[in-house]
């Protein structure tokens, strides 16, 4: 043991990733990152001190906003890295070894199921797909909701009658009908997304709909997914997404990516069983 | 009036089977990603190995408490139940 202990950061599995071509990026410890290889097989991995990445550092980390977002893009911007060089299969954030031996026994261990998953995601991106009920994402003022002091209902008849039932009562029936309407709007084009864009993908996966205070994001996010797509269907993919977007008032798109393939390093159920029944 | 669709780049990574010729992509710094996006990925996603150092923290663990942080940041006190 020397006076400062240092371990091994692991942030993915590559193969063909070629020894002189490491990327030259600092890590997570801004230490910089190495290649520790099996066979056709390797880790992309920085040695850090243990201090600052054993369990209870971690745990401490990751309950702190700052210091978990420098993680998670230092280990986003090493696996981005290594991404546009080689196939890559990420590893979770915070795995942590003794030391490369280590490493490179995990690699012996699990050869079969990263040469497997490696296999899958190989020649693939992943997309990002959101998609929102956003009153203010349409053109048209007719579907504006919960309008305030801007809502098209509202503006025109009582100024003095504002007092008046019968007005109020109006424009809340007007108000709940855009309402109603961009939920019907936001479910068709999340069933939409679903159905044109799964066609192009060999995967899917559902994320959890962002929540609107973590992400900042205006609108309801009512479809989180990530598509798994042959990189020869990038454009047909993109361009059906943009052809979505447009498409219904009072909801909106987002689309993401190209990602390294964080969501699909497990097989789907579906596809393990075709996989299982070849 | 904010437009239909958005799009934000992650500034890489798309490798064909050929591999190599890609690397000058690199370079190309997208939008910054957003902090959620990575967080739906890197937190949820990826290759779940045991490491040596981080055993007792079980995913879920790691998520709730990742969680937690984001939501104390973002809200101060309140905790959100889920």
């Amino acid at each position: 043991m020397t006076e400062h202990p240092r371990v091994s950061y692991a942030y993915a599995v590559t193969r063909g990733l070629d020894p002189a071509d490491v990327p030259a990026v600092g890590g997570v410890a801004g230490t910089g990152v190495h290649r520790v290889a099996e066979d056709d097989l390797a880790v992309v991995v920085s040695t850090v001190p243990e201090g600052d990445f054993d369990e209870a550092a971690l745990r401490s980390r990751l309950n702190s906003m700052d210091s978990l977002e420098r993680l998670a893009r230092a280990h986003h911007e090493v696996i981005d890295a290594v991404a546009v060089r080689s196939v890559v299969l990420p590893l979770r954030l915070a795995t942590v070894y003794r030391n490369d031996d280590r490493v490179r026994s995990l690699l012996r261990e699990e050869r079969e199921r990263f040469g497997a998953a490696l296999d899958r995601v190989d020649g693939h991106a992943e997309w990002g797909v959101k998609v929102y009920a956003d009153p203010d994402a349409t053109p048209s003022p007719g579907v504006r909701v919960s309008g305030g002091p801007t809502g098209s209902a509202g503006a025109g008849g009582g100024a003095a009658g504002s007092g008046s039932g019968r007005d109020y009562l109006r424009r809340r029936r007007e108000e709940r009908h855009s309402r109603d309407e961009i939920w019907r709007n936001a479910a068709e084009l999340a069933a939409r997304a679903d159905a044109e864009l799964a066609a192009l993908a060999d995967e899917v996966r559902v994320h959890r709909p962002q929540n609107r205070q973590l992400s900042g994001a205006p609108g309801e996010n009512v479809l989180n997914a990530a598509y798994l797509v042959p990189v020869e269907r990038t454009t047909d993919f993109t361009a059906v997404a943009r052809g979505l977007a447009g498409s219904l008032p009072g909801t909106r798109l987002e689309l993401t990516g190209p990602w390294a393939p964080y969501s699909f390093t497990v097989p789907a159920r579906a596809a393990e069983t075709l996989e299982a029944g070849r | 009036m904010r437009p239909a669709v958005v799009e934000a780049g992650t500034g890489a990574p798309v490798v064909g089977g050929d591999g190599a010729a890609a690397a000058d992509r690199t370079a190309v710094a997208g939008r910054e990603v957003a902090l959620v996006d990575l967080l739906d990925r890197l937190l949820a996603g990826g290759v779940v190995v045991t490491g040596d150092l981080t055993l007792t923290i079980a995913d879920v663990d790691l998520v709730h408490i990742s969680l937690r942080a984001l939501i104390s940041s973002v809200r101060g006190e309140e905790t959100l139940a889920w």
